[in-house]
């Protein structure tokens, strides 16, 4: 496909501006020595380019996204167009809060609700996406020990499973990682856990249902170890999807917690972004938060400060706050029930063909281990992924979590019916006939795309990372 | 001297340091070289650099603690050398103050096979 | 209440006894008892319908200005009607970060593309897919630039939220950041230059600055290249068309906020960090980044590239954590400058400068006075003019914004002639 600026024609223009009407001035300072070369492009070729790239994009709305970890629900309509209101769109972040009581009325609901389903005292909407929540939480146990003159606890403990934004981002606030390692049902390993706390240790990062998508049955004892030991506990929300009205982080220990509103409560996810990760806490973390936070008096003595300019990303907010007024607390309860039963649904269906990683009732997820294809058939996760693609599915989250080296997670969410599972399941036994055929080669797949499989290594070797006019 | 390696699949070749066949065929196709910068300290067994694959990227540790005196900037260009010629792609030379526990290369084919 | 799933009872029903529980309260057994079924207190759901009233009604409780000349980092521009129909198209919607590139080329092809225009206004080698705002975006920047040095130095009028945001990153970092007071509305190299020891690693510096001033950068870029750190720009990415790009003035990092490309203001919450920089720092910008390369077919693709970078894979050695970006508002900006084009946004930056320097002279001739000297891009602070600001509500124009007792104005190319002569009128009766 060509690039815009392959498109582009000298003179062409998709824009006219109103007449200014005032006289020109002429800047008395130096200017640019070229001229910025953006595209020059009609209005109707800027059209066409977009729809077509629109439809080499695979979105929720084309069809089964199971990636897991991502909890790719369906993302309702109705949050769409509320955030085209000109209410909302048409606020200056400086204007006086008596002229922005809906926006504030709106992140007021949103934090109180947010309280309700986690279990926490207080929460800011500031974060931008999840990892900026894990890094606004690491920062508040940060500012927590160091108030108290506690100034050894430097280790913060992460499970050997974790997603990749945990330890990064305790490592951005200056913390040491300490790896703990998983049990057989990838829960965290008590016995190693009593070895590594100690008065070093600042806190624990987990979540909870664990990236194998199983609820650790050990949560209060693991909560409570790391407490006895002076620690605070961060539960990483990205898997609350499962347990929505079932039980609460706060009621599992936790002090601290971020969610992903683009995730749990349907916000889309634009391709990459905007997300917003809220963070929610308890009491005795509360004079921490990042400012402002609304409804709330600034402690600006002890305050993190600010992660991010302003209030966090607005039009993120207000979709999951839509969704959490449609579903109510019943709603959300049913819709996480649901998603745990269409993981239950769609594990035993394709374990006909497949081999999960651990052989029981999973929460909102679960990874399947294609070791035995790999060994047996020379067929990889990739190449079942790739496949998938040919029959029209988007392919679950590949090679991960890391402790289960073949891995394909699948996260189906709630919104997926029972016959969207059947058929899913009956093309993963197509594709495992296909694999154990030695005359038919998955290396190949996928076949039916714009494009087949791609050179990374090219591309990180020798990087093009803009477009070079020829 | 002939060459000798960490158990870590560093090899040490006179003054010079690269990563053994066994450490590239790991790793997979080499697609960029983090090199520290002459002047700079190392120390035996201890991280001097990265070595990054499409989706993996390994720390390299020095056999030796010394000062380095030059870097291979051909692996800028080409990390590829690593995986096509690894005993010829040095990484490091480093003027020795002391060595680590080193491998005979009959002693590292052992640990491999 | 409202609900998004498919299942009817007796699919609820098949689909639990083909797993062998009983009822969906079996599926959580692992919970224990004393934290199960809490009570939720937000309330029941309800229609579609109920809802958007409710949040209607809520947006009506906001006061929309039929004119803005207020800007401090949250700009009212145009926006051409076809950027939010374009970005609205589902598929780029409801689509996760492009990680099966034979789906995604798409998204791939608009974050390159995007990548690409980043590169022409800064004049940079190197763009990512964009970080979380434009104050995170200079945060990051400090962080990239602390290798083997842990001491920064902003200098001058910079957005006070972006030192605030700057020294929470710096405090989490454990770097020691410097702040330089300015001189006049201006950095004050001199002094700035004086600060710089061995351990500084960068000089950060905004153009046009927080007061809207233009800074002279060539000279900063001059001192911070031969006292051998690292020189952080912090641009805006309309004025970049017209004045010298950051690479022009040796600028090893270009970091802006583009909510102004195409984006509404939404009380700050729809923004864009854009982080650019030369090759030789490339390895060292966060975040997700597309490259150009071929498929097993020998055609042009685009994959995410220098993966080996982020978290996903370095773990606790990356320097970054950001996994999820602003890649749909990026996506918005890059329609945008599609739209406008290269014609067009010089046409839009010289509005803003011919209409805020006519307000400025407009207002001076009538008695007012600007704060500052020099030359100002679109944004100028007037001495007092608080009473004006208040005036105007009943103009239906959100006037400039106070700082102290003066006012921070800001005219793009949005108001027209008669509402810039009703601020003067309205200035006029206040004095």
């Amino acid at each position: 496909m060509k690039l815009v600026f392959e498109q582009s024609v000298q003179g062409r223009m998709a824009i006219t501006l109103p007449a200014s009407n005032v006289p020109s001035y002429t800047l008395q300072c130096a200017t640019r020595k070229t001229q910025a070369d953006l595209s020059e492009i009609s209005e109707i070729d800027l059209v066409r380019h977009y729809t077509r790239l629109g439809k080499q994009v695979y979105g929720v709305d084309n069809g089964f996204y199971p990636l897991g970890s991502c909890t790719m629900k369906y993302n309702p309509r109705l949050n769409e167009q509320v955030v085209e209101l000109e209410g909302f769109n048409n606020v200056h972040p400086t204007q006086c809060p008596c002229e922005t009581k809906g926006t504030i009325e709106v992140m007021t609901n949103m934090q109180q609700d947010l309280c309700a389903i986690t279990g926490m005292d207080y929460v800011t909407l500031q974060p931008a996406a999840g990892a900026h929540g894990e890094f606004c939480g690491m920062l508040l146990i940060k500012k927590y020990h160091q108030s108290r003159g506690d100034t050894l606890r430097k280790k913060i403990i992460v499970p050997d499973s974790a997603h990749g934004t945990n330890p990064a981002s305790a490592n951005m606030c200056g913390f040491e990682i300490v790896t703990v390692s998983s049990n057989k049902e990838g829960g965290v390993d008590i016995d190693n856990l009593k070895q590594i706390v100690g008065p070093d240790t600042a806190g624990l990062m987990l979540t909870n249902p664990n990236t194998l998508g199983l609820f650790d049955k050990n949560i209060l004892s693991i909560t409570r170890i790391i407490h006895d030991a002076g620690g605070l506990c961060y539960y990483d929300g990205a898997n609350l999807n499962a347990i929505m009205g079932m039980c609460r982080p706060g009621d599992m220990g936790f002090d601290c917690v971020h969610l992903n509103i683009h995730k749990t409560f349907s916000a889309p996810h634009g391709g990459g972004g905007p997300g917003s990760g809220p963070v929610g806490c308890k009491q005795m973390l509360a004079k921490f938060l990042p400012t402002p936070i609304i409804g709330k008096q600034p402690t600006v003595e002890y305050s993190l400060g600010k992660v991010k300019s302003y209030c966090g990303n607005f039009p993120v907010i207000l979709r999951g706050y839509t969704y959490i007024k449609t579903l109510g607390s019943s709603g959300l309860k049913q819709a996480s029930q649901l998603a745990v039963l269409n993981a239950n649904y769609l594990r035993i269906l394709l374990q006909q063909d497949y081999t999960t990683a651990i052989d029981r009732i999973c929460m909102h997820e679960f990874v399947l281990d294609v070791k035995d294809y790999h060994d047996n058939y020379s067929t990889s996760a990739l190449d079942i992924s790739k496949t998938m693609i040919d029959y029209g599915m988007h392919p679950p989250t590949m090679y991960f979590p890391l402790i289960v080296h073949e891995a394909l997670m699948f996260e189906p969410t709630e919104t997926e019916s029972k016959q969207t599972l059947e058929e899913v399941a009956e093309i993963m036994h197509k594709i495992s006939i296909r694999a154990k055929d030695s005359q038919d080669d998955l290396h190949a797949s996928p076949v039916t795309t714009p494009i087949g499989r791609v050179d990374e290594v090219k591309a990180a070797r020798q990087p093009i990372l803009k477009y070079q006019p020829q | 001297m002939s060459i000798r390696f960490l158990k870590t699949h560093e090899w040490l070749n006179g003054n010079k340091v690269g990563i053994s066949n066994y450490a590239q065929d790991q790793l997979g196709d080499i697609v960029y070289v983090s090199l520290p910068q002459v002047g700079d300290k190392v120390y035996a067994g201890k991280s001097f650099c990265e070595v990054e694959s499409v989706k993996a990227v390994s720390e390299v540790n020095s056999p030796v603690t010394g000062t380095v005196v030059a870097v291979n900037e051909a692996l800028n260009d080409k990390p590829e050398f690593i995986n096509s010629n690894p005993y010829d792609a040095w990484i490091i030379e480093v003027e020795i103050e002391s060595e680590g526990e080193l491998l005979s290369q009959a002693d590292y084919d052992k640990l491999i096979a | 209440m409202s609900k998004y799933t498919p299942h009817t009872e007796q699919e609820i029903a098949q689909m639990c006894a083909k797993v062998g529980v009983n009822s969906l309260d079996e599926l959580y057994a692992d919970i224990p008892n004393e934290i199960v079924n809490p009570t939720i207190n937000i309330g029941e759901g309800a229609s579609q319908f109920e809802v958007y009233a409710h949040i209607k009604s809520l947006a009506d409780k906001n006061k929309c200005y039929s004119a803005v000349l207020r800007g401090a980092g949250i700009y009212d521009h145009l926006i051409p009607p076809v950027v939010t129909s374009l970005a609205s198209r589902e598929e780029f919607v409801t689509a996760y970060t492009p990680y099966q590139p034979e789906i995604s080329q798409g998204i791939l092809q608009s974050i390159f593309e995007y990548q690409t225009q980043m590169c022409m206004l800064t004049g940079m080698d190197v763009s990512n897919a964009s970080v979380y705002d434009g104050a995170v975006a200079m945060a990051e920047a400090i962080v990239m630039c602390c290798e083997r040095k842990n001491r920064a130095i902003i200098t001058g009028k910079v957005n006070p939220q972006y030192i605030q945001v700057a020294k929470t990153y710096c405090y989490a970092h454990e770097i020691e950041l410097i702040i330089v007071q300015d001189k006049d509305g201006l950095v004050d190299i001199d002094k700035t230059t004086h600060m710089i020891d061995d351990q500084v690693a960068c000089v950060v510096a905004q153009c046009p600055n927080y007061v809207g001033l233009i800074e002279d950068m060539a000279s900063i870029g001059q001192m911070t290249s031969s006292k051998g750190v690292k020189f952080v720009y912090v641009f805006n990415p309309i004025s970049a068309s017209i004045l010298p790009t950051p690479a022009e003035v040796n600028a090893d990092v270009a970091v802006g906020e583009g909510q102004c490309l195409g984006l509404p203001m939404c009380y700050g919450g729809a923004t864009l960090g854009i982080m650019t920089s030369t090759k030789a720092m490339s390895r060292r910008l966060p975040g997700r980044i597309v490259g150009q390369t071929t498929d097993n077919r020998g055609n042009r693709c685009f994959v995410l590239t220098l993966q080996a970078r982020e978290q996903h894979i370095r773990r606790e050695k990356a320097l970054s954590s950001i996994c999820s970006n602003q890649a749909h508002n990026a996506l918005r900006a890059s329609i945008y400058l599609n739209c406008v084009g290269k014609v067009g946004l010089v046409q839009i930056a010289q509005q803003c400068i011919d209409k805020s320097h006519y307000l400025a002279q407009q207002l001076c001739k009538s008695g007012g006075k600007l704060k500052y000297k020099g030359e100002f891009f679109d944004e100028f602070m007037l001495e007092g003019g608080i009473n004006t600001v208040e005036r105007l509500k009943e103009q239906d124009i959100l006037g400039g914004l106070p700082v102290d007792n003066d006012t921070l104005w800001c005219v793009t190319e949005k108001p027209t002639k008669s509402v810039l002569d009703c601020v003067v009128e309205q200035y006029k009766e206040a004095k």
